[in-house]
């Protein structure tokens, strides 16, 4: 019951968030010197085309009326007219969408499994020589910009080795299962196409992994440093005092309670994720959401900007509710606590 | 006459003397001291240090164009022939100079909001600021400064401005966490009882205790933003040629890789080495004052 309540009133404050978002986003797309016409007709356009263009996106009215237009068409699902691709933003949105959710998806379980395992080796043995070179190669995970992994790994990987594919989803010579939710690897196992999946898996390693390393590198610093202090705990020496197996502490006293903070930070991670994916998609040409915004943004496409934004705070929002409820599941303080009701 | 009289100063003094003693002692915040150092002196006499400072602009020198690493061009040149390292030690100056200017924009209103919510908690002063914050939060900054700079005409001025537009919030979480909790302290409801003022609650009771975590975060923050700087000079959104950014110059010598794999590593590596120093430094500050909230 208690959680709940607790994602009814997350579900309130999001809408305010939301709301207050698309407030923000509008005043940078209208307020801020620009005009978005000249920008999507060009310095040589004439002026009644001008004219007309700005009646249609409603710029010649008062710009609480112009929100109002947004707002309205927003919630109907209409985020306005790309104009730069003519087309209408939402179709775009959800024909790009689903590739970026793969790869952010990827890059996010990268992350956890190996940014905790990681960690705990890096606990369980601290201050040896494996502690220290984890930990070595962490900063260099977290101080390397993710577009710079990219670079790297596309020519090491895709150049020099040539063992993995270094643009798109899917090779040239493997049939496109077909759409059904839109990312590959789960249309394929679908449809039992097993070497379209191998081959999207093939093709996501690179980006994916470009991508979760910085995060990954964040994960392990912070499993290692709850594990290594939950180790000197007293419940941790009891156990051992009462004789159960170092392996039995390590996965089952120890695990569960250390991955509280690394889980709390998932949703932080996931969001760098889907930020860096706005440079790495560019660099491996992959047709996703992240490539779709950063075109827009680089070509002033305004309703396009405006939608990416939206969209990327409602899925935001989403995945920070699933953290959320993850951490409740995970630690037993909250989840009594709240049944007690406190 | 040089001696300290006042206690209170000499107390300060020797706490002064105290943490370099802990911070000296780590190993770790000495290499990141050392970096820091080294990327502020370079930038600041990137005139006099490096081979060819006119490099640094707009210069073609086809005859030396494409060089690999020599003892002529140490880092070697790009394709208009100026010197890599030169163009990278004034690149450090673009990236310092980045970090600086948001940090000093970001923090000073960040951290009043912090306050002033964090004091008022529950109120509407509390729900005002931290809802807007909340707003700021939700979507990455480095989206958020991108959708600025896709309005603006691009210029590292202008992606300075977008990244200050979109940091301070941060500043305002931090702050607020720790004032609505130090606020239920005795010596602040001390205060109050003896009548001092707001503003001498908030900025002499208060904020003082504050001050290892900004300082801590500001640090690690330092590093950030230079990345963002560069991610958003890499897409093109932020310094342009001939300016010598790193992110600009990372993007610029992408094109030319696998085969001049020069013109796009080493100012890359230039990144890494001033982001590292900033968060080597920021741990060892979080590890001298026991900080884990930041």
């Amino acid at each position: 019951m208690t959680t709940l309540k607790f994602l009814g009133k997350r579900l309130v404050l999001s809408v305010f968030v939301l709301f207050g978002l698309s407030i923000l986003i509008f005043t940078i797309s209208r307020v801020l010197p620009g005009d978005p016409v000249r920008m999507a007709l060009g310095s040589r356009a004439p002026q009644w085309a001008i004219d007309n263009l700005r009646e249609q996106m409603h710029l010649d009215k008062p710009l609480y009326a112009q929100y109002y237009y947004w707002l309205s068409g927003a919630l109907h699902g209409d985020l306005g007219q790309s104009l730069v691709t003519r087309r209408a933003v939402s179709s775009d949105i959800k024909e790009f969408f689903p590739a970026t959710l793969e790869l952010a998806l990827f890059a996010g379980i990268i992350t956890a499994v190996f940014g905790v395992v990681f960690g705990a080796i890096s606990g369980r043995y601290a201050n040896t020589w494996i502690d220290n070179t984890l930990r070595i190669f962490s900063y260099i995970g977290i101080v390397t910009p993710s577009f710079v992994f990219a670079i790297l790994f596309m020519l090491l990987f895709g150049y020099i080795l040539r063992v993995f594919p270094t643009v798109g989803r899917l090779g040239a010579e493997v049939a496109h299962p077909p759409v059904i939710t839109g990312m590959i690897t789960i249309d394929a196992l679908l449809t039992g196409n097993l070497t379209a999946f191998g081959n999207t898996i093939y093709h996501l390693i690179l980006p994916s992994v470009s991508l979760a390393l910085g995060p990954m590198a964040q994960e392990a610093r912070i499993a290692r440093s709850t594990i290594s202090d939950n180790l000197s705990k007293d419940y941790i020496a009891a156990a051992r005092g009462f004789g159960v197996s170092e392996r039995l502490i390590m996965f089952k006293y120890l695990l569960k309670p250390s991955l509280i903070p690394t889980v709390s930070i998932l949703g932080l991670d996931f969001a760098g994720i889907i930020a860096n994916a706005f440079l790495v998609e560019l660099i491996f040409n992959w047709p996703g959401f992240s490539r779709y915004g950063i075109n827009a943004m680089l070509n002033k496409d305004l309703n396009a900007v405006s939608a990416v934004v939206m969209v990327l705070g409602i899925v935001l929002i989403i995945v920070n509710i699933v953290v959320d409820l993850l951490v409740i599941w995970l630690d037993p303080r909250i989840r009594l606590g709240a049944e007690r009701g406190k | 006459m040089t001696a300290i009289r006042n206690p209170a100063i000499k107390q300060r003094w020797e706490g002064i003397k105290k943490s370099w003693y802990k911070f000296s002692k780590n190993p770790v915040s000495l290499v990141g001291l050392f970096f820091i150092l080294l990327v502020t002196f370079l930038a600041i006499f990137a005139p006099y240090v490096a081979p060819y400072p006119a490099h640094a602009g707009r210069v073609v020198n086809f005859p030396d164009a494409n060089q690999p690493p020599s003892l002529k061009h140490l880092l070697g040149t790009d394709v208009c022939g100026r010197d890599v390292l030169s163009r990278v030690l004034f690149g450090f100056r673009y990236s310092l100079m980045m970090g600086t200017v948001v940090m000093s924009l970001v923090v000073l209103p960040g951290v009043i909001l912090g306050l002033l919510a964090g004091y008022y908690r529950g109120t509407w002063v509390d729900t005002v600021i931290m809802r807007v914050t909340d707003i700021f939060l939700a979507v990455p900054p480095l989206i958020l400064a991108l959708a600025v700079c896709s309005v603006l005409t691009p210029s590292i001025f202008n992606a300075m401005m977008a990244v200050s537009l979109m940091w301070w919030p941060w500043y305002t979480r931090l702050v607020y966490g720790l004032a609505s909790s130090l606020r239920n302290e005795f010596f602040i409801q001390s205060a109050e009882v003896i009548g001092a003022s707001r503003f001498h609650i908030l900025f002499r009771e208060i904020l003082p205790n504050c001050v290892s975590s900004i300082f801590t975060k500001m640090s690690l923050d330092m590093g950030w933003v230079i990345l963002i700087g560069s991610s958003l000079s890499f897409v093109g959104l932020g310094a342009q040629p001939p300016t010598p950014d790193l992110g600009t110059m990372v993007a610029d010598g992408a094109k030319y890789l696998p085969d001049q794999w020069w013109i796009a590593i080493f100012p890359a590596v230039g990144i890494m080495i001033t982001v590292l120093g900033f968060n080597l430094i920021g741990d060892g500050f979080r590890d001298l004052f026991a900080l884990e909230d930041v």
